[in-house]
C-alpha cells in the first residue's frame, strides 16, 4: 500500500459527503428504523425510512462515526428514495459484495456514488465502517414497523 | 543521553519498512515489540526445552521445568515479590478475573461493595460488575477530575465498612495519569478493604515494588512488557492467596486426587490448572532479564523526556486536543474535524502506528466528553524521529480530509 491508497480511500466524493452529509437528522414520519453499531470503534448509525405501498418514500440518517461510515450513510440515503424493498435489499447486497471483493476486481454497475468506496477494499479493518449503513438498511427492512415517534 | 538507538537495534520488528516508510511504532500500550532476547528464548523453548513442565523426568521436561521455575523467580524479583506469590495467568484480564472469581466469591456477599475508579480499563471494571451482580453487591465508581486524576477525597468518602475491595489502575491506558497507589492503599486498608492494582501499563514504565506500593493484588501482562502474548501475572499477598479457593480445577493444581475428591496444592500452583503457556512464561522471564541488562533509570529518563516531546508536538499541532494531563507513556488526543479512525488510517500510511477507538475504556471516554480518541504511546525503543513522524503525519491528515 502507499499514500495513493489513502487518497483513493478518501476520494473527493467521500470527503464531501462526510463534510456535508445529505438527509442527516431525524425523520418524524418514519415507518421503519434501525440502529447498528460497531463495538470495535464505537461508530453508530441510525437509518430512518418512510415506506408506503412497499416503496421507500423518505429516508434520513443519524449517528456518529468516521468519514467512511458517515459518507456511506449519506450517499446511501440519496439512492434509496423510490426503491421498493427488494431493490433496496439488492443495493445493500451489491455494495457489501463490492466492498469485500478483491482489490483488482472491476467496479459494479448500479452502485452510483457508492463506487467511490472501491479504495476500502485495500483496508481490511475499515470495510466494516463502509458497510455499517447498509447493515442498518437491512435491519430496518427486516424489522417490524417502527412507532411514529420521530 | 541514553542510547535509544542501541536499544532500537534489539527489536527486529522495527527494521522492515511499513508502507514504504520507516516504522514509527507508537502503539506499545496495545502491545510492545519484542527484543531479540525474548524471541531467542521462545525459539530455544521449542528447540531445546520442548517438554511439559512439572510432569516428566526426561531431559526435555527437566529443561523446561528449570527454565519455567527460573522465569517465576526472575519475574518475582522484578516486582519485589517472593516466587510463591507469583501466579501465572494469560494476562492482566485473567489475573483480575481470578481475583474476582476466587477471592471475590469467597469474600463479597449481599450488601457489600466494590470500588473502582472512573479511569478503569474494561478489564478492571467488567469483572467487578459481573461479581457484584452475582453476589448482590454494589459497584461504586470513584470520580476523577478533568485532568484524569483520582479524586482522593471523593474516593475516601466512598469507603465504608461495606467496601471489601478497591480496584485501581496504576497508570491509565488513556489519560496517562499515575495513581497515588500508596495513598489509596492506606485509605483502602483503613476501611478494611483490600487493594487490587491493574499494572498493565505501569509495569513497563514505572518502577514497581509491590511491597512499597502497599497493595494486596497486582496484575500485569507480559506482552506489554516486551514478552510474548499469552502469559501474565497475578501477584497476591501470601496470606490472601493461601486462603483463596481455586477458580479453575484440573491437573497441576492438585496435591492428591481420588475418584471422590481432591486436595489442592499451595499457591501459586493452586491457581494454575492445566499446562501453562510455557514459552510465554519463559519469554516473560527473558524480557525481565533483558530489562535488567539495561540501565533502567536511563530508560525511564529517556521515556520521560520523550513523553514531554510528544506532548509538546501534539500541543503544537493545530486542532489537536489532548485528553487529561498525561504523566507517562501514553497521550490520547482528538483532532478537530477528523474521526480518530480516519486519523489512524492516514498516519499509518505515513508509517506511523497509533491506536484509535475507545481503548477498552468506553465509560472513561464518555466521562471526558468524547466517544473515541487517537492514542500515541511510547516504549524504550521510541525516539525523537517517531514523534517527528507523528507530527508530520498529522499535518497530512488535513490534506487528505481537505
Amino acid at each position: 500500500m502507499s499514500a495513493s491508497d489513502v487518497d483513493q480511500l478518501y476520494q473527493a466524493v467521500i470527503v464531501d459527503h462526510d463534510r456535508a452529509p445529505r438527509n442527516h437528522g431525524p425523520l418524524a414520519t418514519a415507518t421503519h428504523r434501525a440502529t447498528v453499531d460497531n463495538p470495535l470503534c464505537g461508530d453508530i448509525v441510525t437509518l430512518h425510512l418512510r415506506i408506503a405501498d412497499g416503496v421507500i418514500r423518505d429516508v434520513s440518517f443519524e449517528g456518529r462515526g468516521c468519514a467512511l461510515s458517515r459518507a456511506a450513510a449519506s450517499i446511501l440515503t440519496t439512492m434509496l428514495q423510490g426503491r421498493d424493498r427488494s431493490a433496496a435489499r439488492a443495493l445493500a447486497a451489491d455494495f457489501d459484495a463490492f466492498v469485500q471483493a478483491p482489490a483488482a476486481d472491476p467496479a459494479m454497475p448500479g452502485l452510483g456514488e457508492l463506487t467511490a468506496f472501491i479504495g476500502v477494499r485495500r483496508f481490511r479493518s475499515r470495510r466494516a465502517c463502509a458497510t455499517l449503513p447498509v447493515r442498518a438498511l437491512v435491519e430496518a427492512l427486516d424489522g417490524t414497523e417502527a412507532s411514529r415517534d420521530g | 543521553m541514553p542510547d535509544a538507538q542501541a536499544w532500537r537495534r534489539d527489536f527486529p520488528a522495527l527494521e522492515p519498512p511499513v508502507h514504504g516508510r520507516r516504522l514509527a511504532y507508537l502503539d506499545s500500550a496495545s502491545t510492545a515489540l519484542k527484543p531479540r532476547a525474548v524471541i531467542d528464548a521462545v525459539v530455544r523453548v521449542f528447540t531445546h526445552e520442548a517438554g511439559n513442565v512439572h510432569r516428566g523426568v526426561h531431559a526435555l521436561s527437566e529443561a523446561a521445568t528449570a527454565a519455567f521455575d527460573r522465569a517465576r523467580a526472575d519475574v518475582a524479583a522484578f516486582v519485589g515479590a517472593a516466587a510463591d506469590e507469583v501466579v501465572f495467568t494469560r494476562g492482566t484480564t485473567e489475573a483480575i478475573n481470578l481475583v474476582a472469581q476466587s477471592w471475590g466469591r469467597a469474600n463479597i456477599g449481599a450488601g457489600d461493595a466494590v470500588v473502582a475508579t472512573a479511569l478503569e480499563h474494561h478489564a478492571n471494571l467488567v469483572p467487578w460488575q459481573a461479581l457484584c451482580a452475582e453476589r448482590g453487591a454494589t459497584l461504586r465508581i470513584a470520580p476523577i477530575d478533568d485532568d484524569g486524576r483520582v479524586d482522593l477525597a471523593a474516593l475516601a468518602a466512598l469507603l465504608d465498612e461495606r467496601v471489601k475491595l478497591v480496584a485501581v489502575c496504576q497508570l491509565s491506558n488513556v489519560v496517562g495519569t499515575i495513581a497515588p497507589i500508596a495513598d489509596i492503599a492506606r485509605l483502602a486498608h483503613a476501611a478494611g478493604a483490600v487493594l487490587l492494582v491493574d499494572g498493565a501499563q505501569a509495569i513497563a514504565h514505572l518502577p514497581v515494588d509491590v511491597g512499597a506500593l502497599g497493595c494486596d493484588f497486582y496484575a500485569f501482562s507480559g506482552h506489554k512488557l516486551y514478552a510474548p502474548t499469552g502469559a501474565g501475572v497475578l501477584w497476591g499477598r501470601r496470606a490472601l492467596l493461601a486462603a483463596m479457593p481455586p477458580w479453575q480445577t484440573g491437573g497441576e493444581m492438585v496435591a492428591q486426587v481420588s475418584y471422590e475428591a481432591a486436595r489442592y496444592r499451595e499457591p501459586p500452583y493452586r491457581f494454575e490448572a492445566g499446562t501453562p503457556d510455557i514459552a510465554g512464561v519463559i519469554g516473560l522471564g527473558a524480557a525481565v532479564a533483558y530489562l535488567r541488562s539495561l540501565d533502567r533509570a536511563a530508560v525511564m529518563r529517556h521515556e520521560a523526556r520523550l513523553h514531554g516531546e510528544l506532548r509538546a508536538a501534539l500541543a503544537a499541532a493545530s486542532g489537536v486536543r489532548v485528553l487529561g494531563d498525561p504523566e507517562a507513556a501514553v497521550v490520547a488526543f482528538t483532532v478537530e474535524g477528523a474521526h480518530p479512525h480516519d486519523v489512524a488510517t492516514i498516519v499509518d500510511h505515513e508509517g506511523v502506528a497509533i491506536r484509535a477507538g475507545h481503548h477498552c475504556a468506553e465509560p472513561l471516554h464518555r466521562r471526558l466528553g468524547v466517544h473515541v480518541s487517537a492514542r500515541a504511546s511510547l516504549a524504550l525503543y521510541s525516539d525523537d524521529a517517531d514523534v517527528a513522524a507523528l507530527a508530520a503525519a498529522l499535518s497530512h491528515v488535513r490534506r487528505v480530509l481537505r
